[in-house]
Formats: C-alpha cells, structure tokens, sequence
C-alpha cells in the first residue's frame, strides 16, 4: 500500500469522528442550580446512564465538563448530527499497509478506557445509532461491535450521558420511550434570575447591576417564545452580549449583535426586540 | 426631438377617450383649453394620471382635473400621487361621494398626510407594537385601534396617529410610552376590586374617580421608571418637549410618597379618598390616560368565570394524563405561590404523589392572569375539575357556516382579505379580495372506480416510478469519506498508483438517505368554463396524482378554486395537509363541480399563505386551470392576467415553486407573460391531462 493512501486514511480517521476527548486539568466554573451535581454522581456510583433535558445553551455542556473533572474522568463528546451513523459511533475498519485495521469510534473508546461519553443531541442521530447504546444503557453494559463479533464490558468508570431538547416538538424527533426510560434524567432549565446575573458577572466580569438588567431582557425574549419566537435569549447569548458589553459595547447595541439577531430575522419582531432593550437600558 | 406640447385639440381627443365622453356626457372644452396652456412634461404628468384614475371611476378623473392643475406650481409631485391614489382606495372602500370628498378637498388631505409623514400610526406599527406588550411580562394583551386611548385589562385601544411632535421618532417614542402606560395599568394592576366597590358606593364617585386616576398616574410613572429606565428617559424628553406642568408642592409630595416600590392601586386610592376635597386640581400631562372602570369591570367578570373555569379543565387534563398507565390514579396537590418566594413568577405549584410537577404553559399562563385580577389564586380555583362539571361546548365559539354570510347582509366577518393588483394605477387595491373556505360535499358515485378501472395499467406504472423516487437509503459509491470501502475503486487507485499516477480520495461507499421533504398543493379550476370535459379530466388527473402520491409519501394538500366577483373568492377544500387520502376525499375529488368564475390571483396568494405554514424545504404549488382569469367586475383582460402575474412573483418571492398547468387548445400568446414568474405548460388535447400531471410532478421534483 502506497505511503499516500495510508496518510489519507489516517486523515479520514480524525475526519468521520467528530468527538472530542480530553481530561479536565482545572476546574470549570459551575453555578449548581438544584440538586444536578448529586444526582448525577449518585447515578454515576451506581452505574446508572443520564439523560439531560433541557433548552439550548442553559448549561449542559458546562455541567458535563464539571462532572468529569470533579469525577476525575476523561471526557469524550460527540455532536450528533443525521449523517451520524452506528459505525461512527463503534467503530471501523480501514486500510493500512495492504492490511485491514480496526479503528475504535469514540464511543468504544470510552468503553475501553472508561471515560464519561456525552453524546450531544442525541435525536439528531438516525434511528438505528440509538439501538447500539441500548445495551451499554441497561444493566448489560456492554458494547457489541458486530463487525468484530467482540462484546466490550464497561468498567465501573465509564458514564453514558446523552442531552436532549424536548423543546423541538416534531414528532420525528421524539426520544422513543425504549430508549428515554433506560436514563436517569436531569432536568436543566435556564436558571433564576438572580443565579443566572450571578453566572453572567462571574463568567464575564460585567458588574452585577449590568448582569441583572441583561436578565430582565431575557425574560422578556422569553416571553415572546411562542408568539412569534421559537426561544428565548439562552444564558449562552447573554454569556455572548455580556462579554461584548465588557469590551465596551453599549448595551443596546451589544444586545442587538449578541441576542436579537441571533434570535430571529422576522424584521418587525428584530425591531420590537431592540425597542424591548432601549426601553429597559 | 423633444416631445412638443400637445395642443388643445389633440388634448381634446384624449381627454374625450379616457372619460369616454360619447356616453359620459362630461365637458372637456375648459380643462382641455386650460391643460393647453401648460409645459410639455406637465401636460403628460396630468394625462397619464387622467388616464390611470379613469380607469376607476371616470367622475374621479374629471375632478382630478379641476383640482390638480393649480397645484403644480408648487406641490411635490410625490404628494399629488398620493393623494390621487388615496382617493381611488376611497372609492374602493366607500364609493364615488367619498372619493369625491377627498379630490375636492386637497388641502385638508395635505394637512393630514403631512401628519402621517412626521407622525406615528397604528397601522404602521401594530405589528412592532404587539410584539413589544408580549415581550413585557404579563398577560397577553391584544392592540386595537380607537377613538379613544384606555385599556379594558384584556385589549389596548390606541389611537390611529399621533403627531404631535415633530419628528417620527419622537412621535414613535410617544406611541410607544401610551402603550407601556397601558401595560402598567394592567401588570400593575389598577382596577383592584376595592376600587370598583368605592365607585358604587361614593356620593362623589366621579370626582374620586379623577382624582384617582391622577394619583395612578404617578404610581405607574414610578414603577415604569424602576422596570424600564430607558423608556422612562424617554418619556421624560417628551413631557419637556410638551411643557407638562410641574403641579404645586402637594402634588410633587404625593408623587414622592406614591413612588415607593411598595405602593399599590390601594394606597391610591386611599389617599384620593382622603384628599377628596382638600388636593388642588392635578397637573396636566400628556401621558394621562383614562381609566374606564366600567369596561374594565364588565370585562373583568367575564373574564374571572371564564378563566377559573379553564384553569380547572386544564388542572383536570394534566391529572388525566399524568396518571395514565397508572393503577392507581393519585390526586394533584395544587397551591398558589406568592410572587415573593420566586423569581420566575410562575405563581402556582403543582404536585403528584409529593413530586413536583413542571406546570405546562397553559397553566402558567392562566395562573399568572388571574392573579393580576384576584391578587391571588383562590382556593377553588385550584381545584382540579370534575367530570360533568363543565359542558366543554361553552368555550367553543359558534362557528359560522359560509353561506350564511349571504343570506343576511353583506359583511366581511370570517372572510381572509387580500390585496389585489391593479396594473392601470401600478398599485395593489387593499383588501380587495374576501376570501372564504369551504369544503366539497363527498359524492359517493362510481366516479373513482371507473376511473381507476380505466387507467389501472397505467397506475400500476405511475406507483412503481413513483415508489422508486421515495426516501432511502443509497448506497453511494467513491465517495471521499464513509463507512464501507469501494473495492473497486480500491483496485483502481492501487492500479493507478503502480503507474505513478495521481491517486483517487473517492475510495469509500457509504448510505446516505435521501430526504425529500417537499410539500405540494394542487389547486385546481373550478370555474364556470371547465364544465363537462375539463372537470372530468381534472378529476381523474387528481385520482392518479393521488395514488401515485400516497407510493411516494411527500405531503399534499388539494384546493379548487372559484369566485363571483371579489366579495365572493371561494377556495373549496378537497384534501389538506393533515388530511390522509380516504374514501372521503375521493368523493370530494368525485364531487369537483364547475362553478363560477376564474380569478386566479386571491386563490394564488392564499394557498401560498398555507403553503408557508408548512415545515419543509421544498414547496411547490401547481395550479391547473384552463386558461384565461376571467371575473364578473372587471377580472378581464389585461387585469386579471398582470393579477395573476403578480401573484405568481408574490410567491416566487416567498420561497414557493409555482407551477402552471393549462389546458388550452389554442396555446394562446398571453401565456408566457402570465406565467412567466412560475415554470409552465400547455396542454392542448384535455384528454391527455390525466396523463401529464402526474408525469410533470415527476420531472419537476427528481
Ligand atoms: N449553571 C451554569 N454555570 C456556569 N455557566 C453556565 C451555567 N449555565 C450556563 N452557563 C453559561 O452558558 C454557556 C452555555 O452553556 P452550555 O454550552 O453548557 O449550553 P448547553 O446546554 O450545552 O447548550 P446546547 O444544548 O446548545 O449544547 C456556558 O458556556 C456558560 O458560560
Ligand atoms: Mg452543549
């Protein structure tokens, strides 16, 4: 085999797995807004999959990165999209030097070395990438990897945890009840206004009073979910229009780039968003 | 050569076509002297619009003479189209005498347009307005325009302009500040019932009312101040701007006192009971409002029954369903929450077997209402309803059967109204259109059999070409990333590579599904001239589309269309989206009857309208139609085909695929420029439709 088809096939391998693996070296800043840390190490001691519901950008991501640090665990995240098959879940062969190679998927691998999996928006993924994580997800906990007739057993250490967006009500994209009743689920929901000012300033360093104010905006995008907007503000934009106001953006303006546009393109709902946040700034 | 002026007898002969004088009887000698005597491009401006308003009424036109001319001088030419213009949306609206009205009277039309030039309307704002009070917390409110400027705590009435102020930001900011001064009065909630009780009972109830009204006028000033500075910024600029007066010493007190966050509807009310006779008339402010108790009040009942009642029913729905599966049902626990213990003011909590239980919005909603009427949730309101406690039917408003409208007098209630093209003024006539739904009665006749029976061959093939187009899985070959490997490319590439020539990346397969995700509407001619065989062709066309569809599995709906003149647009339902394809819609396919007329362009704009509430990527509209649009008032000619043009782009620039099918013998030459906007085709013989259609939706979606 050609040294050149050996390099392409190595590029391909980092290509078709989208997933990120990394241990967490410090401390990632987490606000707990209930009693999320708890459950999800009590689910973790007793071996038990996670489901974590709940809207775009409230924090699922950033609770995922501070379990696996406070649990020690490396962390393995894959984005799941509808190309997104079983075999780039598991695994596949590829050619190297005129041989066949078996290449782990990033779900295998974190069998094997007993990382914490978070596979993100799990619904996106076709139909049949959900059976696969049927078994690791009961009290089997095993990986089957057809293609190798192997069977991987999962360590104590290893975590199943998949993120879901109920919010999405199409029909296509519900979680099947086989699959939602194998997890202990989260509920995560943007947090009370004074914790979330809290977070804004702590991850920002914009003053509290700003903080608070950016929150009485989101609520009012908030209320426009349903007449006429899809969601509201999340903590991500404001997390984006905060950091924007501390390089020195005017409010409004900042509000305007961070939040409003990222929201909608509607040209009367865009202009009744900025009359919203020049009449509150 | 410059274009010489026209000399009156050639201004004379004009004049003499357009007001078509041989059976108006009009006099043109004066206005053609007068039109004489002007510069060449004046002449042509005065002509041109003669000609364009004569086309709508030709009494209209003659009086535009008369009045226009002396404006030239010195009126922007903008204004003068205006106000021509405004005068034929008029006659639409309200007849000759009122159009009439306005060409005679330019100069009040001046006056007003130049306020509507610096001022703020509702019409132009609603939209962005609705919106904003949805963004505000609280109950949903609804936006009304009026004569008078108050709030029955459930819609806002508002003014049609305000134009005092000079420019149309500031006029804009104004509007905006009534709208957040009525948003205060109910999120803040100034009717408590206490005050409705001290109306009844006060010797002098409307002095006190007066007086309350300014005493809530400072308290909500305040809390607009606290909840939303920027506005409150701007407010105060415009009391400056306005010369608000100050009020004496007293009033600043009271405006201190009733300032403090703490402060409610009762302590305004308490201190206008106190000072009833000891207060100095209030100072004058521009944003004052009304308040209309007796409204409020009225509404306000209504509105308490209406919403215990449906907080109860929504209770007893959530119980139901969480308890479905369960052996044993349990009970919900449910308690108000003051506002105090939380910060998302969801003022009620819900439990199941002492797990909390997220309230659905609905309930939230209904909750937060009616605690701003009550200041609570009373107990039995939290009540779960019984079965039997309520006859669900009293909340369903009648619905309204369509041919009823006809039977009493004409009213546009229940109708959608669309605009419509006039290609002679170059502007759309507003709400020209009343549109209706109907549905068709089924016919249960042999219609669908025969027909089935006659081209079962030719079924049987549409359904495995259409089958063969569905979504799935294919296997793709060389591609440059996948989960399996090309072994032939394989092969090729090591070949290849032997030689020393340049590798293939293309060396994997991988499945890749096919997504169609197209959604269609077939909307079908139902006038009077597709009678006998054009109705029957258009009826089997749609059986075959049908059976080919259903193998296919895109999403389809199927609307006939017909009309008596533009108070009488009727679209008739055969199949909507959410409608699956059933013995009950063939017998409406089989029960398609020629009707009326053909307009075309309402029936375009509103199974666009439809079209763009569905979900999917692509969306197609084929229309099927025998040709030329055709209506009883003027629908003719080049009208109703510049409409239909319109419509077509209308679409076009929605994101919709417009589609035309004709069936026409003669393949006639207005054709292309009707259809232009959409792709099209003529069929000449009506025999080979049934044929076609199903071939056409084929090639224009693989
Ligand atoms: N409880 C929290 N503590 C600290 N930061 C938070 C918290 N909640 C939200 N954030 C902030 O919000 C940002 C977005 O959160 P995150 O990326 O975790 O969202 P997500 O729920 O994973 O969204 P998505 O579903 O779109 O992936 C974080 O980067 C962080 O700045
Ligand atoms: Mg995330």
């Amino acid at each position: 085999m050609p040294q050149l088809i050996t390099q392409h096939f190595k590029t391909m391998i980092t290509k078709t797995q989208t997933s990120e693996e990394y241990f967490i070296e410090s401390e990632p800043f987490y606000q707990p807004v209930a009693d999320e840390i708890e459950i999800f190490q009590a689910a973790w001691n007793q071996n038990l999959p996670v489901l974590l519901k709940g809207p775009t950008g409230c924090g699922k991501t950033r609770f995922m990165e501070y379990m696996a640090w406070r649990l020690k665990r490396p962390l393995i995240t894959v984005s799941c999209h509808d190309d997104l098959t079983a075999s780039d879940l598991v695994g596949r062969y590829l050619i190297s030097g005129g041989e066949t190679v078996w290449v782990d998927g990033p779900l295998a691998r974190a069998v094997r070395i007993g990382a914490i999996c978070y596979l993100d928006e799990i619904v996106e993924a076709r139909k049949d990438t959900m059976v696969v994580i049927h078994p690791l997800a009961d009290n089997r906990r095993v990986l089957p990897i057809e293609k190798r007739g192997e069977q991987l057993s999962a360590s104590a250490d290893f975590c199943l945890a998949v993120s879901y967006n109920p919010g999405y009500q199409s029909v296509l994209k519900d979680l099947k009840q086989s699959t939602r009743q194998r997890f202990v689920a989260l509920e995560f929901d943007y947090p009370d206004a004074p914790l979330e000012a809290g977070i804004i300033a702590t991850e920002t360093g914009i003053d509290a009073a700003l903080a608070e104010q950016l929150v009485k905006f989101a609520h009012m995008t908030r209320n426009l979910k349903g007449s006429g907007l899809e969601e509201g503000a999340s903590t991500r934009l404001l997390v984006h229009a905060a950091r924007l106001m501390h390089d020195g953006i005017a409010p409004i303006s900042a509000c305007h780039s961070a939040i409003a546009q990222a929201l909608t393109d509607d040209h009367d709902m865009l202009t009744a968003i900025d009359e919203l946040s020049s009449s509150l700034f | 050569m410059k274009p010489r002026a026209l000399d009156e007898k050639e201004i004379s002969q004009r004049l003499d076509d357009y007001l078509d004088v041989e059976f108006s009887f009009l006099k043109t000698e004066h206005h053609a002297r007068t039109l004489a005597g002007l510069a060449t491009a004046e002449q042509a401006y005065l002509l041109h619009w003669v000609k364009c308003i004569a086309s709508t009424n030709i009494q209209l036109a003659w009086q535009f003479i008369e009045q226009a001319v002396p404006l030239l001088d010195n009126m922007d030419r903008r204004i003068i189209e205006d106000w021509a213009l405004h005068a034929m949306d008029i006659y639409d609206q309200s007849g000759l005498h009122a159009a009439l009205a306005v060409i005679r009277n330019v100069h009040q039309f001046i006056e007003t347009s130049h306020a509507h030039r610096i001022g703020a309307s509702f019409s132009d704002h609603a939209g962005i307005l609705l919106h904003f009070v949805h963004g505000l917390s609280g109950r949903k409110l609804e936006l009304k325009q009026a004569d008078e400027c108050f709030t029955d705590t459930q819609t806002l009435f508002l003014p049609p302009l305000i134009a005092q102020l000079e420019t149309p930001k500031d006029n804009f900011i104004f509007y905006k500040s009534l709208v957040v001064m009525l948003w205060a009065q109910v999120r803040f909630s100034s009717f408590p019932l206490a005050l409705k009780q001290a109306l009844e009972e006060h010797p002098q109830a409307e002095r006190l009312l007066t007086l309350y009204q300014a005493l809530e006028h400072l308290r909500l000033q305040a809390c607009i101040a606290r909840e939303l500075p920027g506005l409150y910024r701007g407010m105060q600029a415009i009391q400056k701007q306005l010369e608000d007066e100050q009020g004496d010493h007293r009033w600043r007190e009271l405006a201190q006192q009733l300032a403090d966050k703490n402060k409610c509807a009762q302590d305004s009310l308490q201190l206008a009971l106190d000072n009833l006779d000891s207060l100095p008339p209030p100072p004058a402010s521009c944003f004052r409002i009304l308040l209309k108790p007796e409204q409020v009040y009225s509404v306000m009942a209504q509105r308490m029954e209406k919403e215990k009642t449906l907080l109860r029913l929504a209770l007893a729905k959530l119980e139901n369903e969480l308890n479905q599966n369960k052996s044993t049902p349990d009970k919900l626990e449910v308690r108000y929450k003051p506002a105090s213990e939380t910060d998302k003011h969801i003022p009620i909590e819900i439990r199941l077997d002492n797990q909390p239980v997220a309230p659905p919005d609905e309930i939230k909603a209904l909750a937060s209402s009616v605690v701003l009427d009550f200041g609570e949730i009373p107990d039995e309101h939290l009540v779960p309803a019984g079965p039997g406690d309520y006859d669900p039917a009293m909340f369903n408003e009648k619905e309204k059967d369509p041919d009823e409208v006809w039977k009493g007098t004409y009213h546009e209630e229940g109708a959608s109204l669309y605009n419509e093209w006039d290609y002679r003024r170059q502007h759309y006539r507003k709400n020209w259109c009343a549109v209706r739904e109907k549905t068709i009665e089924p016919v249960y006749d042999d219609f669908v059999d025969l027909t089935l029976k006659k081209y079962s061959g030719l079924i049987k093939h549409l359904r495995k070409t259409f089958e063969a187009m569905r979504d799935e899985d294919r296997l793709l070959k060389r591609q440059s990333d996948g989960d399996g490997i090309d072994i032939d490319a394989l092969v090729e590439a090591l070949a290849d590579a032997r030689d020393g020539s340049e590798l293939s990346e293309r060396l994997f397969t991988r499945m890749h599904r096919v997504e169609r995700n197209i959604a269609v509407i077939f909307m079908v001619d139902m006038s009077g001239s597709t009678k006998g065989w054009i109705n029957d062709a258009e009826r089997e066309s749609l059986i075959l589309l049908c059976e080919a569809l259903e193998s296919l599995g895109d999403r389809y709906a199927i609307y006939g269309f017909s009309g008596m003149a533009r108070k009488r647009c009727e679209i008739y339902r055969i199949k909507e989206f959410s409608e699956n394809y059933n013995d009950e819609i063939k017998a409406r396919i089989s029960g398609i009857e020629a009707k009326d007329y053909t307009r075309m362009g309402f029936a375009i704009r509103h199974l666009t309208k439809i079209l763009n509430e569905v979900d999917a990527r692509t969306r197609i509209l084929i229309t099927l139609s025998d040709g030329k649009p055709d209506d009883y008032d003027n629908y003719r000619g080049d009208y109703g085909i510049e409409d239909t043009r319109r419509a077509l782009i209308e679409a076009r620039r929605e994101g919709i695929h417009p589609y035309c099918i004709t069936i026409d013998e003669q393949a006639r030459d207005y054709l292309p420029h009707m259809y232009g906007p959409a792709a099209f085709t003529v069929i000449d013989q009506v025999d080979r439709l049934p044929l076609k259609v199903s071939d056409i939706y084929r090639r224009l979606t693989v």
